[in-house]
């Protein structure tokens, strides 16, 4: 075993010593190498996280949202709307929501009004979400002036900021008290922006809504599950342009990758034959190629993988954010929470080392398994 | 301790282009001698020693090592035997170039598996012997044709082989660094080492050193002296 070992770690310095022979040549394919790897896995870490902060959302948001229309516009619902509803069986519970959003013109960001149904701030105190934190750079004890639907200005002191898993929810979010938001928008007493419903049996869930739409024909139901399936849609489809697009960079890699590895120089031929010659065997040379496919797809990957990282989580995506956020002008802007997958990681492994590594190795039997006395009559 | 029976070696079989390089050659060598394969250009030396060191087989024809046949050996044993017994000294060198001279005359124990530290301590002792122990950590393009021999003849004898294989030596050295070879050969004679070398080079075959020149010619022997 020791003796196994030595024999990888011989070869292995040989290999690295190898490398550092053709450095530009080596270096400018792991400079494209790692440019591939970056893009595939920003888009992957991006893609995965954004539709992991959806979920989140979802898994709180209720499984019904019941909204009045009038003239095919969202118009405020009448609370007695509540006590209509709750008398349909299977109706658990049923409650107003108010919220709404506000142009805030010192950053030309529209902020998201809330009055939780769970623990509103007192009257003139508000709970903000980080992004708007980080845009007005206001902390805990700040104030922040409103302007009033009637022009009036008021101040609402920042009672705390929102701790969430996602900034996708809190990130622009504003908790306000009850008083406060009707202060603010002129909404009046007896109605709610819209109502949530919870059913005791999410089986019937379908059925209750067409209850509803029959006893409320002014009213549209909205399912958690179509919810679901529109961010799916969303993100799947901005994603699937972006992989379109990096296909053909990725056929343009392995093109050039495979003609790097499968086009041994005479030089490289030549090493060959001098190591056949020297006693290395078959296996060995075939090693020294895996080595050095490893040691040039492998950092690639790395670093790839790393750049992205930093690039989604941290710089939010700034070279691809316009098409792959549904719209591009999310403001303020917000950070997405790291999700990675490790079977993304895996894939994107075997789609980007193994390839290469195959492909180095491959041209290199070939030279191997000629006669070494060809050395001999070079 | 090295035997040919009877060998042929024909390139191209059975192409328009077909060539016979050795016809039948029969010839057997002693061990810890000089034996020098004397013959111009083309008459058959080089694939005469290839097949004895292993690096390719004969068409028909045996030939044995210390008793061994080795011409029906697979491929795998051929290259141990080759590593374990042979040391290679090429008249173009054949050095790799881009790395040191260290590197280069440790890259035959590179797949035993031993302990980089002795094949360096190894090496070095070697280096030190042929006085080029200043060119070790020098990459090989910067040496002079004498170092660069050197370091060749190193790297031939780095796994401690009981044969040395020269394949014209002397071919890219001037007369003062020939004679320096013949004095290294003698060195190696001294060892109890086996030595095969193919020239056509008077300082070679006329050396005192060398106990039997083979003549060749168009692929046959032609004598000995």
């Amino acid at each position: 075993m020791r003796k196994w070992i030595e024999r990888q770690r011989n070869i292995l310095d040989f290999t690295l010593s190898s490398l550092s022979r053709r450095k530009r040549k080596n270096i400018a394919l792991i400079s494209v190498y790692t440019l591939v790897v970056f893009f595939l896995a920003s888009i992957v870490f991006f893609t995965h996280s954004i539709r992991k902060e959806a979920s989140i959302i979802l898994k709180a948001s209720p499984e019904m949202i019941i909204q009045r229309l009038v003239a095919g516009r969202h118009e405020l619902v009448p609370m007695n709307y509540i006590d209509k509803i709750r008398e349909i069986r299977g109706v658990s519970s049923v409650k107003g929501r108010l919220w709404g959003y506000y142009y805030d013109p010192i950053t030309g960001a529209n902020y998201t009004l809330l009055v939780s149904e769970d623990g509103q701030p007192a009257p003139g105190k508000i709970t903000i979400g980080e992004g708007i934190s980080r845009t007005r750079l206001v902390f805990e004890g700040d104030t922040i002036e409103f302007r009033t639907y009637d022009g009036v200005l008021i101040d609402l002191e920042i009672k705390n900021k929102i701790s969430s898993e996602s900034e996708l929810i809190s990130s622009d979010l504003i908790l306000i008290s009850e008083n406060d938001f009707r202060k603010l928008f002129g909404t009046p007493k007896g109605y709610a922006t819209d109502l949530t419903l919870q059913v005791k049996n999410p089986k019937e869930l379908s059925t209750i809504a067409i209850k509803i739409a029959e006893l409320l024909p002014d009213t549209r139901q909205i399912l958690r599950d179509e919810i679901l399936r529109t961010y799916d849609a969303v993100f799947n489809w901005r994603g699937g342009i972006m992989i379109v697009i990096l296909l053909g960079a990725m056929l343009a890699f392995i093109i050039l990758a495979w003609d790097k590895a499968s086009g041994l120089s005479s030089e490289e031929r030549g090493e060959i034959g001098i190591l056949k010659a020297i006693g290395w065997e078959t296996s060995d040379v075939i090693l020294m190629k895996f080595w050095e496919g490893m040691a040039v797809s492998l950092s690639s990957f790395l670093v790839g993988i790393i750049l992205a990282y930093m690039h989604v989580f941290f710089a939010s995506s700034v070279l691809f954010e316009p098409v792959l956020k549904g719209w591009a002008t999310l403001y303020p802007k917000f950070r997405i929470v790291p999700f990675i997958d490790a079977s993304q990681i895996v894939a994107l492994f075997f789609l980007t080392v193994i390839p290469y590594t195959v492909a180095t190795i491959i041209p290199s039997w070939r030279a191997a398994t000629v006669d070494p006395d060809t050395v001999m009559r070079a | 301790m090295i035997e040919l029976l009877n060998i042929r070696k024909v390139f191209n079989t059975g192409k328009p282009n077909e060539f016979v390089a050795i016809h039948g050659v029969s010839l057997s060598m002693d061990a810890n001698k000089v034996t020098v394969l004397k013959g111009p250009s083309g008459s058959g030396k080089t694939t005469l020693l290839s097949m004895i060191g292993c690096m390719s087989r004969p068409t028909s024809g045996r030939i044995t090592l210390s008793g061994q046949e080795i011409t029906s050996l697979p491929e795998r044993f051929l290259t141990e035997i080759r590593r374990k017994t042979f040391g290679f000294i090429f008249q173009q060198f054949n050095l790799i170039k881009g790395i040191t001279a260290l590197e280069n005359a440790m890259l035959p124990a590179y797949p035993s598996g031993e302990k980089e530290a002795s094949m360096k301590k190894r090496a070095m002792n070697l280096f030190d012997l042929f006085n080029v122990s200043q060119k070790a950590y020098s990459k090989v393009e910067w040496l002079s044709g004498g170092e660069a021999q050197r370091v060749t003849i190193v790297r031939a004898l780095i796994n401690n082989p009981s044969i040395i294989i020269a394949d014209e030596p002397t071919g890219h050295l001037d007369t003062k660094l020939s004679m320096e070879f013949m004095g290294i050969v003698n060195r190696l004679k001294e060892d109890q080492k086996t030595i095969l070398i193919a020239s056509h080079d008077p300082i070679v075959y006329d050396s005192s050193i060398v106990d039997r020149v083979v003549n060749i010619r168009d692929g046959r022997i032609e004598g000995e002296t």
